[in-house]
């Protein structure tokens, strides 16, 4: 029994030692208060993504997101993935226009794009992008939804955290006041407001609608491979208990003469 | 001493082959008929399991590589190029970087196995050794592939761990120069980096191999800590044993796959997934989990040098251990005062893991000072000591009859504790 009581402590300890990490991170956040955790489609064993609500996430982001941010990672082919059939990205991307190589007088040659094009950068380089934004670099959102601890949640809560500045808070030139953004000193003016894009499905664009959807379409786009990840997770699990109930049934038989 | 090996195979080409080269006959002797002490718990199983990841991480390494471009322009796209555009190489990466928190795990658990069962004794002291030399060379190579992906943590871990050797006068600057192949962390860093990366884990193989030898000449240890008196105390290994590293490597693989399937990011660092920017500092640069107590012991002193020391010496210490433990009681079941303070050290480092996590400040600072001087007072003063001080409790005759007794299970109690010789 000792022995047993000894492994149980040695596994809840070990247990400890892994959620460390975890928890690092959470204190870095500093003073800001922890934005409110949110139920998301992706989440837990079996959660897969809204594709309805990635899609609206695709619209928020062409109308408003991407005249900053760039999503330097995607290709217009990827958006299969939230269920976009080939002719309507063949049409996204026809729409945009894209750096082609040389022409034949080695000129540098521009065209539409197609499938295999990388989404569309709204500024040529950093320098540029800091140069347009006073001095500040819009993020690529390609990994954002990854780059934060629960970071749908703190995304979404900066997106709808805007407010006026406490009284007794200095905000810097050109700076805006955020709820939940780290510092509380955010670059990014008040990105959405009620009504701004206009939603094909006729879902109401409120700004909480807006920030949930480029939400889920941007932790999409960070995780496209998580609901094929989860399902063969599934199957991998099952395989292994079963294996784990099968090898243990032969081991007991073997030891059965032993002592 | 020429001539060819007697083999004993029946099948005539497997015969031929053994006569000329007697592996078969080998791996009989080493892994079908070797005798194995009978009474090994599940925590046998560990060393078993490490050699499996150690193997995962060889072959899935091989895979990521063919698709990995060590170039600081081109290293985190080419790692997301990985995740997105290469068949299955989500799954190949992730299996590989969960691999390394998986190894830890198991490595940390194996460990723990032989400081608790007193595996270092003698004589198996040079097995134990060339075991910390397995445990440093997978430090240096979870380090390295940190920082292949290029992320911010990659890139600053790399700074931080690699500026530690310009504490040491004189020597240090230079050495520094010399791991960053400049003057900072850069391009050539990430070449050196990620050319001994792909070459330690075979190093490993090596010790590993001269590991097992040795283990194969003293033969294993087992949870009473008694030597094998004779045959009625072994079993030979196949098939008792490698059914019984099966199931414990199911078990292992299904803990394995619940990181990889369902939560591959919670063992990492977010800040990773930004890439490196040597002009933006994170707002905390933390190593991996598996860093974390030697972290805190580098930082639980003021002095830079001193701290460097600390955490080199926590871990070079280990080496010494088996004449640091002056008790001939190797099993900590028999040792009424060790198995108490074994759990505390177990406690000091886990506690180390969460000051190590925290900036340094605070309660934090204290407590891995406090954790700090317990680590290396129970490896350098309490063991000395208690040795020569601790009454130990009656050692079963043998194996074989602890084994009929029932040990483990509910007994009528002193059904073993009969005056006996020690070990």
């Amino acid at each position: 029994m000792r022995a047993l009581r000894s492994m149980i402590a040695g596994v809840l300890m070990g247990g400890l030692a892994i959620a460390t990490p975890a928890v690092g991170p959470a204190l870095a956040a500093g003073d800001a208060p922890t934005p409110p955790a949110q139920n998301w489609s992706f989440d837990r064993i079996f959660g897969t993504f809204d594709l309805a609500a990635a899609q609206r996430g695709f619209q928020v982001y062409s109308e408003v997101c991407s005249a900053c941010h760039s999503m330097r990672l995607l290709s217009y082919r990827d958006l299969a993935g939230i269920g976009l059939t080939n002719d309507q990205i063949k049409a996204i991307a026809a729409a945009v226009t894209v750096p082609q190589g040389l022409d034949d007088q080695g000129a540098p040659k521009e065209g539409p794009g197609t499938p295999a094009s990388r989404f569309k950068r709204p500024f040529p380089n950093d320098v540029a992008a800091r140069a347009g934004n006073n001095g500040a670099l819009p993020p690529d959102l390609s990994l954002l939804s990854n780059a934060y601890l629960n970071g749908p949640d703190y995304i979404n809560g900066v997106l709808t955290g805007y407010s006026d500045p406490p009284a007794g808070f200095t905000l810097m030139d050109g700076m805006n006041y955020n709820k939940y953004f780290i510092g509380h000193q955010i670059a990014m003016p008040k990105p959405l407001s009620d009504g701004q894009v206009t939603y094909a499905d006729g879902t109401t664009a409120s700004v909480e609608q807006m920030a949930r959807d480029v939400v889920t379409f941007m932790t999409w786009a960070a995780n496209p491979e998580m609901v094929e990840r989860k399902q063969m997770g599934v199957r991998v699990i099952l395989f292994l208990l079963l294996m784990t109930c099968v090898t243990y049934a032969v081991k007991r038989k073997i030891w059965a003469d032993v002592h | 001493m020429a001539g060819m090996h007697k083999s004993e195979i029946a099948n005539p080409v497997l015969n031929w082959i053994d006569s000329r080269l007697p592996v078969i006959t080998m791996m009989q002797k080493e892994y079908g008929v070797f005798p194995t002490p009978k009474n090994f718990n599940y925590f046998w199983n560990f060393g078993a399991l490490a050699m499996v990841n150690l193997v995962i991480m060889i072959l899935t390494g091989i895979f990521l590589a063919m698709n990995y471009q060590p170039n600081t322009e081109l290293a985190f796209d080419s790692v997301q190029r990985i995740m997105r555009d290469v068949n299955y190489g989500w799954l190949i990466r992730y299996v590989h970087q969960n691999g390394a928190s998986m190894f830890f795990i198991v490595t940390y658990i194996h460990i723990f196995r032989g400081l608790y069962y007193g595996s270092y004794k003698t004589p198996r002291e040079l097995l134990w050794m060339l075991g910390v030399v397995i445990f440093l060379l997978m430090m240096a190579t979870a380090f390295l592939g940190y920082v292949l992906p290029w992320g911010q943590m990659s890139y600053w871990g790399a700074t931080v761990i690699t500026n530690l050797f310009s504490a040491f006068p004189w020597i240090g600057p230079k050495i520094v120069t010399l791991l960053w192949g400049g003057f900072s962390v850069d391009n050539p860093t990430l070449n050196r980096f990620f050319s001994l990366h792909y070459l330690l884990p075979f190093v490993i193989v090596g010790v590993v191999f001269l590991h097992v030898a040795a283990l194969h000449i003293v033969g294993s240890n087992n949870p009473l800590g008694i030597d094998v008196k004779g045959p009625q105390d072994t079993l030979p290994f196949h098939p008792y044993y490698t059914v019984k590293d099966s199931v414990g490597m199911c078990v292992y693989l299904m803990v394995f796959a619940a990181f990889v399937f369902f939560a591959p990011n919670y063992l990492g660092d977010p800040v990773n997934f930004i890439p490196a920017n040597p002009l933006q500092t994170p707002a905390h640069i933390v190593p991996e989990w598996y860093f974390l107590p030697f972290y805190a012991i580098l930082r639980s002193v003021p002095d830079k040098l001193l701290g460097v020391c600390l955490m080199f010496g926590s871990i070079l210490l280990l080496f010494i251990l088996p004449w640091l433990d002056t008790s001939p009681v190797r099993s900590a079941r028999f040792r009424p005062i060790y198995r108490i303070l074994i759990w505390v050290l177990v406690a000091c480092v886990v506690v180390l893991g969460f000051c190590g996590a925290r900036p340094p400040e605070g309660i934090w600072v204290i407590l891995s000072r406090i954790c700090t001087l317990y680590y290396f007072a129970h490896f350098l003063v309490i063991l000395p000591i208690l040795g020569k001080l601790e009454r130990p409790l009656p050692l079963p005759e043998s194996i074989s009859q602890s084994v009929m007794g029932g040990g483990g299970g509910p007994m009528p109690s002193g059904a073993h504790a009969k005056p006996m010789e020690k070990a």
